[in-house]
């Protein structure tokens, strides 16, 4: 702990010699984009900003997570599908996310279903690869158990299959939060009239860097706290039947 | 104590069972395999290890519908006690019954734990326990079911001695109370003539039943007698064949 703060110290400090010697145009000091961060604070902006990205992350995550473990799980299970399905994932893994929210923003418009959209469809192909390593993973013994003692498939999913995905969905959704709130950005920035992403282009148009870390670093902060308040939490309850070494 | 008659027989029919190895050819695992069961029955399968009793069983388990033949069952639940507890790792030991038999009532859950030593450990995870412990609650699981046909796939291998004779004596207890099917398999001829009705002592590879020997009952009081005259007529019938 004591040497995370201090490493945290270190780059604070680094940050304000930088911003001292430097050109404080290209680096204001903390004490600069605080200041501004105040301002777009009271005015209320920051808050609107960060709701309506914060919105459009959450949107883009459930449906990246719910399509993708679906589609993980199947082609994990059947081997069949899996080979069907698997040149798509692998051709949506490596198309470039500027590539799908352009097309999508010409093809559907410049509208919220797009922009939400095109955030899933980047998410997508991560959640259903980590999702299908879980499913090819699950314990047949189990399966077994539960068809002799006619499990209903509702009980069987959240009593058999789910308990051992839960690794799987808790790494797709700390890899998937991360990557789905930088591609919001990007989709903002391109095509919507509102949040952090919008704000950070006019901060851009006006070449002013404090007004930028001002709406960056408050968003980065909240998706921290979502990580130690939901995430961290959700893994500790579903392994709490471990056994934890001595 | 109502007679078992209502309840239908086991009747297990295999023409015919291939597996395809690792080399891609198809080996006979089992052939021309019958027995029959009627209610309230305990039968034995008995054989050499990698005979195929597993794969029997599995079919009898309907859990395997690649063979050839047919196997009817009686109707009404099943329960099985597998080679491994197979417990849920992640549900507690109450949780892990209960899901199994959810219409088990508080007063049969409790009756079912104490004489199996499990009344303390109830709000356990699988993970916490020792391995009797666990096969004990696998025996509780499938009990708690009130099984018309129950399957015991070697339940006690790999316990020392005395655990292993205690559990058969709960075993017997719980049988008796009951009625129910129950097939066994064991390739330890002293416990099939404990708990069995009836043994089926089965061939090596492609397995199929080479005589059946009855067991009279009461089975608990069975002299050692007895006991070795069973051992002489399964020496007897694998040596036949």
């Amino acid at each position: 702990m004591a040497a995370r703060l201090a490493s945290l110290l270190a780059l604070l400090a680094i940050w304000v010699a930088a911003a001292h010697f430097g050109d404080p145009r290209h680096l204001p000091g903390p004490a600069a984009v605080f200041t501004a961060m105040g301002k777009a604070a009271a005015s209320g902006e920051l808050f609107a900003a960060m709701g309506v990205t914060m919105a459009r992350v959450a949107a883009a995550f459930v449906v990246a997570m719910a399509l993708g473990s679906a589609l993980g799980y199947a082609m994990g299970r059947r081997a069949l599908f899996d080979q069907i399905a698997d040149p798509w994932i692998v051709a949506l893994l490596n198309l470039p996310a500027l590539v799908i929210i352009v097309l999508l923003y010409i093809w559907v418009g410049l509208n919220e279903v797009a922009a939400v959209a095109a955030v899933a469809l980047n998410k997508l192909p991560n959640a259903t690869v980590t999702i299908r390593e879980g499913a090819r993973a699950l314990d047949p013994a189990l399966d077994e158990m539960a068809r002799v003692f006619a499990f209903s498939p509702m009980k069987r999913l959240r009593h058999v299959v789910l308990p051992q995905l839960a690794p799987y969905i808790a790494a797709a959704t700390r890899s998937g939060l991360s990557l789905v709130w930088k591609i919001v950005l990007v989709v903002e920035l391109l095509g919507r009239p509102n949040g952090v992403g919008f704000e950070i282009n006019e901060a851009f148009q006006l070449f002013d860097v404090s007004l930028l870390l001002a709406y960056a670093l408050p968003f980065t902060a909240a998706m921290l706290v979502v990580e130690a308040l939901v995430v961290q939490p959700f893994e500790r309850h579903v392994s709490r039947w471990r056994p934890r070494p001595a | 104590m109502s007679p078992a008659g209502d309840l239908g027989p086991l009747e297990v029919r295999i023409a015919r069972k291939s597996v395809t190895n690792a080399a891609g050819q198809p080996v006979e695992v089992l052939a021309h395999l019958a027995f029959r069961l009627a209610a309230g029955e305990v039968g034995a399968l008995i054989g050499p290890s990698g005979c195929g009793k597993s794969t029997c069983m599995r079919i009898v388990a309907g859990l395997d519908a690649r063979f050839e033949g047919a196997v009817a069952r009686p109707p009404g639940p099943l329960a099985m006690v597998f080679q491994e507890p197979r417990l849920l790792p992640w549900r507690s030991v109450e949780d892990n019954i209960r899901l199994a038999a959810p219409a088990v009532d508080e007063a049969e859950l409790a009756s079912l734990l104490k004489p199996l030593g499990l009344a303390e450990h109830r709000a356990h995870f699988p993970g916490e326990l020792s391995l009797g412990l666990a096969r004990r609650v696998a025996l509780a699981r499938a009990f708690a079911v009130r099984p018309a046909l129950l399957l015991l796939d070697e339940p006690f291998v790999s316990l020392d001695g005395p655990l292993a004779r205690a559990l058969e004596r709960e075993l017997v207890a719980l049988i008796g109370r009951r009625p129910v099917i129950t097939l066994l398999v064991t390739h330890d001829v002293g416990e099939a003539t404990r708990l069995a009705d009836r043994i089926f002592v089965l061939s090596p590879r492609p397995a199929t039943v080479l005589g059946e020997i009855r067991v009279e009952r009461p089975r608990e009081t069975i002299s050692p007698a007895e006991a070795r005259s069973i051992e002489d007529q399964v020496e007897a019938l694998r040596g036949a064949a």
